[in-house]
């Protein structure tokens, strides 16, 4: 079985969805990173069967974490701190998400508009709508 | 500085300050003959209009301010493809106060949050036309002498009509507010105006066909038109368009104090021989629009007049 070391500071994305790690890679923008990043797909999981895992060693701090909540609520984020699990975090839908989706609508601005914003706004938290900030288009979240 | 984008931007308290505003320039115009002198309105309109853009404009010379602007994008450098937030900039530098229609949906949010002046949203694409929700309540307010306690009748395009969706959102906030929804079922009132709108505020509703079978019970028909340029197919425009055709007949239905409203331009949907009608209200509708007008510039210019 293919091992990848434990981090000492930093933060683990734990429980994605099998084959989701690079959609999340992207929506975090992980890329521009300047630090060591590992991703794992596909790993072995009882609760699961199959899962990714994403372990980033860097501050939490220097991303929006927010946005997971949106792309998927049963990721667990675990913050590290001398190579413990110092935190738990529990994802909530961000209230306002930013050129994370776009809107559909072709009578939308933002259809034509340069340089504007994709806005989406948590419109009903229980039935996890978002609108879109111009035109109230319905987004239903990923979420399950 | 305040923008209107819809009518929800406004408290009840704020609205009724509005209309309370119109009615006494209704009652005295020669009082704000002057209240805008050297004030000037920007009319940007980027897709036709006729009522909107001449009401706001007629709203601006009674306050005696003048106005300058576009009436389609042919004649703005929309043409050449400059953004909505480059032109509200530079009008910023022009005008003291904007009225924009635009074809985009969201597009004078946009010119609001880059503008120096305040904005008004004059309709855009299918999703607000506030100024035309001030005019509809200001309308019944003054003909019924209230907001509430009423049975209204909203008939037609009940899908795609931006000033029905307004005026529903607007009146939910009114005490004893029950609607008689009067559609075919292919232009019946989207799930999120039921569901968000009136089955969360506890507003009663029943939908309907036949507009017989509603015209007994109502205090107020809304009528609507088909709008065509909101179908995409031309064959259903056709078989929709003349679904609702209000005449003399039918009004002997009515009680006899029911008004008749619509947002004008009519087609087909309300004869010409119900226009003698005394609760055919619809052409005075159009006057109170421009009441309406000069109390929401004055509003939002911040004018005092004593």
């Amino acid at each position: 079985m293919l091992s990848v070391g434990q981090i000492n500071e930093g933060f683990v994305l734990d429980h994605i969805e099998a084959g989701k790690s690079m959609e999340i890679y992207h929506y975090l923008k992980l890329d521009r990173l300047d630090c060591c990043v590992a991703i794992i797909k596909n790993a072995r999981s009882n609760k699961m069967g199959k899962k990714d895992i994403i372990k980033v060693e860097c501050s939490p701090k220097m991303l929006k974490l927010d946005v997971l909540g949106f792309i998927d609520h049963n990721i667990t984020v675990n913050i590290i701190e001398d190579g413990k699990i110092i935190e738990k975090k529990v994802l909530k839908l961000p209230k306002q998400i930013v050129n994370v989706i776009k809107c559909k609508n072709p009578r939308c601005i933002t259809s034509i508009e340069q340089g504007l914003d994709q806005v989406f706004v948590l419109a009903d938290e229980e039935k996890e709508i978002y609108r879109c900030k111009y035109c109230e288009e319905k987004y239903r979240s990923n979420r399950k | 500085m305040r923008h209107l984008m819809s009518p929800l931007d406004l408290s009840v308290e704020e609205l009724d300050k509005i209309l309370d505003l119109a009615n006494d320039i209704e009652a005295h115009p020669e009082k704000y003959a002057h209240a805008c002198a050297g004030k000037k309105l920007a009319t940007l309109f980027y897709e036709p209009s006729t009522r909107t853009r001449l009401s706001f404009e007629a709203a601006m010379l009674n306050l005696g301010g003048s106005v300058l602007g576009f009436s389609s994008a042919d004649s703005s450098s929309a043409t050449k493809g400059e953004s909505v937030a480059d032109t509200i900039r530079m009008i910023s530098c022009y005008a003291d106060i904007a009225a924009m229609r635009h074809p985009k949906e969201g597009a004078p949010m946009v010119a609001a949050a880059k503008s120096g002046i305040p904005v008004i949203n004059a309709g855009d694409g299918g999703h607000q036309h506030p100024t035309q929700t001030l005019t509809d309540l200001l309308t019944i307010r003054s003909l019924k002498g209230r907001l509430s306690g009423l049975t209204i009748g909203l008939c037609g395009d009940l899908k795609f009509g931006r000033t029905v969706h307004s005026l529903i959102n607007a009146l939910v906030r009114y005490e004893g507010i029950r609607f008689v929804l009067i559609s075919p079922e292919e232009l019946r009132l989207p799930d999120y105006i039921r569901e968000d709108v009136l089955e969360r505020n506890h507003v009663p509703y029943t939908e309907v066909v036949r507009l017989e079978e509603a015209l007994p019970t109502l205090d107020l028909l809304y009528m609507t038109r088909v709008q065509k340029e909101r179908f995409f197919n031309e064959e259903d425009y056709v078989r929709m368009k003349d679904f609702y055709i209000l005449d003399k007949k039918k009004m002997k239905l009515a009680g006899p104090d029911m008004l008749i409203l619509h947002p004008l331009p009519r087609v087909n949907e309300i004869s010409v021989e119900v226009d003698d009608d005394p609760r055919a209200v619809y052409f005075k509708q159009a006057q109170y629009g421009v009441y309406v007008r000069m109390a929401l510039i004055l509003t939002l210019l911040e004018v005092k007049v004593c």
